[in-house]
């Protein structure tokens, strides 16, 4: 055999490919499936702590950037393990879907939170003086004025954001989710062979090269204008 | 709550995972004081490339930059790790994380530093040329420390996110701070470890987070 | 005649600088009172005092009755009653002029949308802009877009009128439409307070100028007298230099 028929049939194997397929497509719509999840959890949560932070009470503002700064300087897969090997000992059983939910919402909150506040604090204070002269209260000005002005301006910031997040999804293989690189590990090592690793990344490819590439899009036709 | 200290803050465990949880700070340390400056370097050599303008230049750069971005890292590094030693390239776990992240990370810092040179008005490249400085020299000595200066918080942030993704290294059995605390807490059942490994991560980068926020503000005041 | 306007011994600080030095101010209804003085004269301080967008350190205030330093009273309430005119517009980029105007009355006044748009309607039909209703500010002049803030200010058809140098950022040409929706503002009986360098508009239509300086009224009277016959030295300095330009 030379050596590119030795290739071929390493990482191009038609007939493993063949046989490992349907379980590469489930980990695909897992995939999807956890990303969504955590875009969802992790925009919306973000968000919340943002609008408790404008509200601008000391002592609960030092604890919002606490857990932000917390979220942002650990390693997300030492959340997941956490999650995943430390709460049982709490007699919280979590499935490894549930952790890599959890933490990687968890990491995108504070990133998003850090996003949308400083989009927050970017919009003028004239804007509020105008509202608030006509006597709307502080969390319709908020809602109604602010946050549109301020949630345009992070569309690019949060989009790059979202995207490398997401894309940690391949980490809920260690806690033994079957998406699509916990699928394709599982058929290498079912078939010894690594054809379902380059079907793995195939399907990566599939899922997030549209993504990056949409994102390169928002990024320039919505970036920071004034 | 006796249960949760029992469990998270057990400092007899504490005690005993000590001495490897050192070895695992000590390899965090060696692999992200060996992978930054890679992917940096990669990083350069991308955005250098990109100045380039030319079609056979601009494409393949452009589809280099995607396909590692939109590869997850972890994909990529299982792949060399595993997937390569079939094909006879045996590397080790050190050498598949050195080639991952250089691979990967690269195409980050290369997107970063393209961003900031494109920042820099063509008067700079144009003024240096005029007192006779080379291509090469207008875009080290003019343009480069410039560019570098406009995108230091996105630098520090990637930076920041380089380091704590070596801790994907675990994963090809590198003995790096994450692995070695799973590794002591499978040995004695007790999330201590792993606890004690998420609070070296957080003394180590929290100080980094500090600054990148105070980086990050200064740049949007200055909008 | 009951004032509108009645604020009393009012003084604020910003840390270490003292820039109101208990200044009192009563404007009557119907009244169109013009403050004038050099920058940094606590004038626009002042104004920004009376709907409480600055806290003043003490004092009193009332406007149209209301305790508006009472920690009681609905601030957003009494706002209603108090229009504001800003100098930098401070409209709302992402809303059409229409949208702009209809914000507070669905807000505030919790109207339906229809009845808020009738309304909005009808008050940029008073600053003449009911043509532009749809456009977004971006798309509109400075002074259309002044003329806009104007008509989100007397949709909630508020008891006094505040101007915070309404003029100040336009080009001279764009001056006239805002000036000319003043007057016909003030020939419809509107109580006015206006924080201004427009000394002609001043003269013609002011009932009762107010010079201040460094935190404190130095003087007031009927423009023919403060710009004819000023009695404080302050005063005929600032004047000579205003006349002059």
């Amino acid at each position: 055999m030379s050596n590119w028929d030795r290739f071929l049939d390493s990482f191009f194997n038609l007939r493993v490919m063949a046989d490992q397929l349907p379980k590469i497509v489930d980990g695909f719509f897992l995939t999807v499936v956890l990303a969504l999840c955590i875009v969802a959890t992790g925009l919306i949560a973000g968000l919340l702590l943002a609008v408790v932070r404008a509200l601008g009470i000391r002592p609960l503002n030092w604890l919002i950037i606490f857990v932000v700064d917390l979220f942002r300087a650990l390693p997300p897969l030492v959340i997941i393990v956490l999650l995943y090997f430390g709460l049982p000992a709490m007699g919280m059983e979590l499935s490894g879907f549930g952790a890599a939910w959890l933490a990687l919402s968890l990491v995108l909150m504070a990133f998003a939170e850090e996003v949308y506040w400083a989009g927050i604090t970017a919009v003028p204070k004239g804007q509020w003086e105008a509202a608030r002269s006509t006597g709307i209260g502080f969390l319709p000005t908020l809602g109604a004025v602010v946050l549109p002005q301020a949630l345009r301006m992070t569309i690019p910031p949060l989009t790059s954001r979202t995207i490398a997040i997401t894309k940690g999804t391949a980490l809920a293989s260690v806690v033994a989710v079957p998406e699509i690189l916990g699928a394709a590990q599982a058929g290498v090592s079912f078939s010894f062979n690594p054809s379902p690793l380059t079907l793995g990344a195939l399907a990566y490819l599939i899922l997030f090269l549209p993504v990056v590439i949409l994102g390169r899009w928002i990024e320039t036709r919505f970036a920071w204008k004034r | 709550m006796q249960d949760f200290v029992e469990a998270f803050l057990n400092i007899e465990i504490a005690r005993e995972a000590a001495p490897i949880l050192w070895q695992g700070l000590w390899q965090t340390l060696l692999l992200s004081v060996i992978v930054v400056p890679l992917g940096i370097l990669g990083g350069i050599i991308l955005a250098l490339l990109s100045t380039v303008h030319s079609a056979w230049v601009r494409w393949p750069l452009r589809v280099w930059t995607d396909l590692f971005r939109a590869l997850p890292p972890l994909v990529l590094l299982v792949f060399i790790y595993a997937g390569l030693p079939f094909a006879g390239l045996e590397m080790g776990a050190f050498g598949a994380v050195a080639l991952g992240f250089f691979l990967n990370t690269g195409a980050y810092y290369g997107e970063i530093l393209r961003a900031g040179i494109e920042s820099i008005p063509r008067g700079q490249v144009e003024a240096a040329r005029s007192t006779g400085l080379t291509r090469w020299q207008a875009l080290s000595l003019i343009v480069l420390p410039q560019a570098v200066r406009n995108v230091l918080p996105d630098l520090v942030s990637n930076t920041l996110e380089v380091v704590k993704l070596t801790s994907i290294a675990s994963v090809v059995a590198l003995p790096e701070l994450l692995f070695q605390a799973r590794q002591a807490q499978s040995v004695t059942y007790n999330a201590t470890p792993i606890v004690a490994a998420a609070v070296a991560y957080f003394i180590l980068l929290w100080p980094v987070v500090r600054l990148l926020s105070r980086l990050e503000n200064r740049q949007l005041a200055g909008r | 005649m009951a004032d509108i306007v009645d604020a009393r011994a009012i003084h604020k600080h910003f840390g270490p600088l003292h820039v109101l030095k208990g200044v009192d101010l009563t404007v009557a209804e119907r009244e169109l009172v013009f403050v004038i003085g050099p920058s940094g004269s606590g004038k626009s301080t002042l104004l920004r005092c009376l709907n409480r967008l600055e806290e003043p350190t003490s004092g009193s205030i009332l406007v149209d009755g209301i305790d508006m330093l009472d920690k009681r009273t609905d601030i957003n309430r009494a706002r209603q009653r108090i229009g504001m005119v800003f100098q930098s517009f401070n409209l709302y980029p992402h809303m059409t002029a229409l949208g702009n105007v209809a914000l507070a009355l669905r807000k505030v006044l919790k109207q339906g949308r229809a009845e808020a748009e009738q309304r909005a309607q009808a008050a940029l039909a008073r600053v003449h802009l009911a043509d532009r209703a749809d456009h977004y500010p971006g798309q509109l002049s400075g002074g259309q877009q002044q003329r806009v803030a104007i008509a989100r200010a007397i949709a909630l058809e508020p008891r006094v009128m505040l101007f915070d140098e309404p003029t100040s950022a336009l080009d001279p040409e764009l001056v006239g439409g805002v000036l000319q929706a003043m007057r016909e503002l003030r020939e419809d009986g509107m109580t006015m307070v206006v924080v201004s360098h427009e000394m002609g508009f001043a003269r013609a239509a002011a009932d009762r100028v107010v010079f201040m300086a460094d935190g404190m009224k130095l003087e007031e009277g009927p423009p023919g007298q403060i710009f004819g016959d000023p009695q404080h030295e302050r005063t005929r300095a600032f004047i000579r230099q205003i006349e002059r330009h």
